[in-house]
């Protein structure tokens, strides 16, 4: 970009904040043609690199350690568990709203970035919206082994049962239902709809009979009509201004599960602002945690940049601020509530049984995300990697503070207990990893990860080049004497 | 991948012309003068989204905010019905000695239906709108036209067009493209 730091850095650098530049989206000596070379060249692979079948043998074998852990649960009971009295919400809880949380950066990217339109997004979107489904899959499994009789779960929906009794619609546990399965169905059409065209790519690109029927087939003959275009860039805009109040609805309706209980440090109004912003906080972490080793591996830089790395780690940062605000806000409301309960609670967060976890917590999401404040730093990939893990962590102490720290030590001391996680929880949680990077490495493998069709559109030949036209991307005007509007 | 599979004895007919661009610019120019020659039965086919091409095209605009809107309040009504039905009518739940039925409990709920039933009519809408899926289309025998999911630009007009004339067509799109336009033939 600019031509005073041609000499002293990579032209893979981009970053930079200068307002008078626009930074290019896509860099190097790219046409339409090279990325969708690069994009499909990794599905039409002819050998998986080795890289890929090591990460999923590791992956695969936690998967069937999730299926075993859940199997052992079913067969046996949910005593399995460390679950006591006072602490009946331990790890599946704790596990499911770090999950759910971990989905929100797909939808924030794809959606809200979209209405704010943030072009950057074009080429992590795809990337962030698998994630979204892969994290909201491993979330349901939790709430739905919760349940203890599993094969009861359905009782959780509308649906006539042996009871004749209906589920109650005033309990936040149902709204979580509603919540977290509209999530995932609109989540899946979004990402679903977006992939068309790409599927189409490789359809026409393909050089065996099964891939032409198998992406020909999901591809649903896609022709690439312009008349269609417009709607589907109506029904695209339509969906994202929909899954916008939607990816907000749903993590406040899982902190409702909290909020609208009695528990002391639950029962608080800050609780869907705060879940939110936590929610997006670790999700781009998780998205800078998988997309910094993705794009190394299938030298993807080039589309996937520095910059947009660099993005990252600012909303990283500023969400940070806002969980750590969050935490100070607490405080503040438990001293000045006057509420001993309230008061309580909260030092006991800091400096009763919990106070490793709690500190955990404040490191990694307040005090790591400070790094992100000088552009060195964040833009050193591998300091970045790291931060993103250690945020990944700190998030999920932070539901394990606020699930266990509360319920073990409430309003009374003769019920006050300590919840120990047994072996069978912690392989259990990172089975659920397993099952997430296994889908996320069949993702990779198989289904354009970049969304081709929109990163084309970002990239300067999509513009006219004839001098004259006003505006960045938009026709206005005519051209060579042909009145287009 | 070779996708030719007519035996010599299948019949076959016109379905239209193709003409290839490489720049948008040519693209835009183009389809205003197709729009502007009064053409009715034509499409431009592009990798990706071309700003101003709706526009060039004479595109009218979509009925899908409708349809999504007429599903969201669908969605928005079922949610409280099924809400009010269930725990109000069917199985009263007395709880708290709060009433039977009162909407803030009922919001969210609601408020997720709305979302998921206009989300899906948003995909099924555009999907029907489009005529989509199709799996098969006469475009689709054409060998140059794979590049139209990768990186050249296309106008096609139909033989069905009332406008379409065998030679005025062809030498019209190859005006505009500059380059021999294709003939595009369906299996009857």
């Amino acid at each position: 970009m600019s031509t005073t730091h041609s000499d002293t850095r990579s032209y893979l650098d981009n970053t930079g904040d200068n307002p008078a530049v626009r930074a290019r989206l896509v860099v190097g000596d790219n046409d339409f043609h090279a990325i969708t070379e690069k994009v499909c060249g990794i599905v039409e692979m002819p050998k998986t690199p080795k890289m890929w079948w090591v990460a999923f043998a590791i992956s695969s074998s936690l998967t069937l350690v999730l299926f075993a852990m859940i199997g052992y649960l079913i067969t046996t009971g949910i005593g399995v568990w460390g679950l006591n009295v006072p602490v009946g919400w331990g790890y599946a809880i704790v596990n499911f709203v770090f999950w759910v949380g971990i989905g929100h950066a797909g939808t924030l990217i794809s959606a809200i970035l979209f209405l704010l339109r943030q072009r950057w997004r074009t080429s992590i979107n795809r990337f962030a919206e698998a994630m979204t489904i892969f994290a909201v899959v491993c979330a349901g499994i939790f709430p739905g082994i919760h349940v203890g009789r599993i094969w009861f779960a359905y009782w959780l929906f509308p649906i006539p049962n042996q009871m004749l009794m209906w589920p109650n619609f005033r309990s936040p546990l149902l709204w979580d239902v509603f919540a977290v399965g509209t999530y995932a169905t609109v989540s899946l059409l979004f990402w679903y709809m977006g992939m068309i065209p790409d599927l189409a790519s490789i359809r026409d690109r393909a050089t065996t009979r099964l891939r032409y029927y198998i992406y020909g087939f999901l591809s649903l003959g896609w022709r690439s009509s312009n008349r269609h275009w417009h709607r589907f860039e109506f029904a695209y805009l339509l969906l994202a201004a929909l899954a916008t109040p939607l990816v907000l609805s749903v993590h406040s309706v899982v902190s409702f599960d909290f909020a609208v209980s009695i528990m002391p440090g639950w029962h608080t109004t800050i609780f869907p602002p705060y879940f939110v912003a936590g929610a997006i906080f670790s999700g781009f972490a998780m998205v800078v945690t998988l997309i910094i080793p993705t794009r190394k591996l299938f030298h993807l830089e080039e589309i996937i940049t520095k910059r947009h790395l660099e993005n990252m780690a600012k909303i990283m940062l500023a969400t940070g601020m806002m969980v750590g605000l969050a935490y100070s806000t607490e405080f503040f409301m438990a001293w000045y509530s006057g509420n001993q309960y309230e008061a309580f609670t909260f030092l006991n967060r800091a400096f009763g049984p919990y106070a490793w976890a709690y500190w955990i917590m404040v490191t990694c999401n307040v005090v790591v995300p400070q790094v992100f404040w000088f552009s060195k730093l964040r833009n050193n990939t591998l300091i970045l990697w790291i931060a993103s893990v250690l945020i990944n962590v700190g998030m999920w102490f932070e539901r394990f503070v606020i699930v266990v720290s509360s319920l073990s030590r409430d309003y009374l001391p003769s019920s006050w207990g300590y919840y120990r996680p047994t072996a069978i929880d912690v392989l259990t949680f990172v089975g659920s990893f397993g099952l997430f990077f296994t889908l996320f490495l069949l993702f990779i493998r198989f289904l354009p990860l970049i969304g081709m069709a929109e990163v084309k559109g970002v990239m300067p030949q999509a513009h006219l080049d004839r001098p004259g036209h006003k505006g960045h991307g938009d026709y206005h005007g005519d051209i060579a004497g042909a009145e287009v509007v | 991948m070779e996708n030719q599979t007519m035996t010599a004895g299948d019949e076959t007919v016109l379905y239209g012309y193709l003409a290839e661009f490489d720049k948008v610019d040519d693209l835009l120019v183009g389809a205003a003068t197709v729009r502007d020659a009064g053409y009715t039965k034509w499409d431009a086919h592009t990798p990706f989204v071309i700003h101003g091409l709706d526009a060039a095209m004479g595109v009218k605009k979509t009925i899908l905010p409708y349809v999504v809107f007429g599903a969201g309040l669908t969605g928005t009504t079922a949610g409280i019905l099924l809400q009010w039905w269930t725990n109000a009518i069917d199985y009263p739940y007395l709880i708290s000695g709060k009433p039977l039925f009162s909407l803030p409990a009922n919001i969210p709920v609601a408020f997720e239906t709305t979302i998921l039933f206009a989300a899906i009519s948003a995909l099924v809408g555009m999907l029907a709108l489009n005529g989509l899926p199709r799996l098969y289309h006469p475009l689709f025998r054409s060998r140059a036209f794979k590049r139209a999911t990768d990186d050249h630009f296309f106008i096609s007009i139909e033989a069905d067009d009332p406008l379409f004339d065998a030679d005025a067509t062809r030498e019209l799109l190859e005006s505009i493209s500059g380059r021999k336009v294709e003939e595009v033939e369906d299996v009857v």
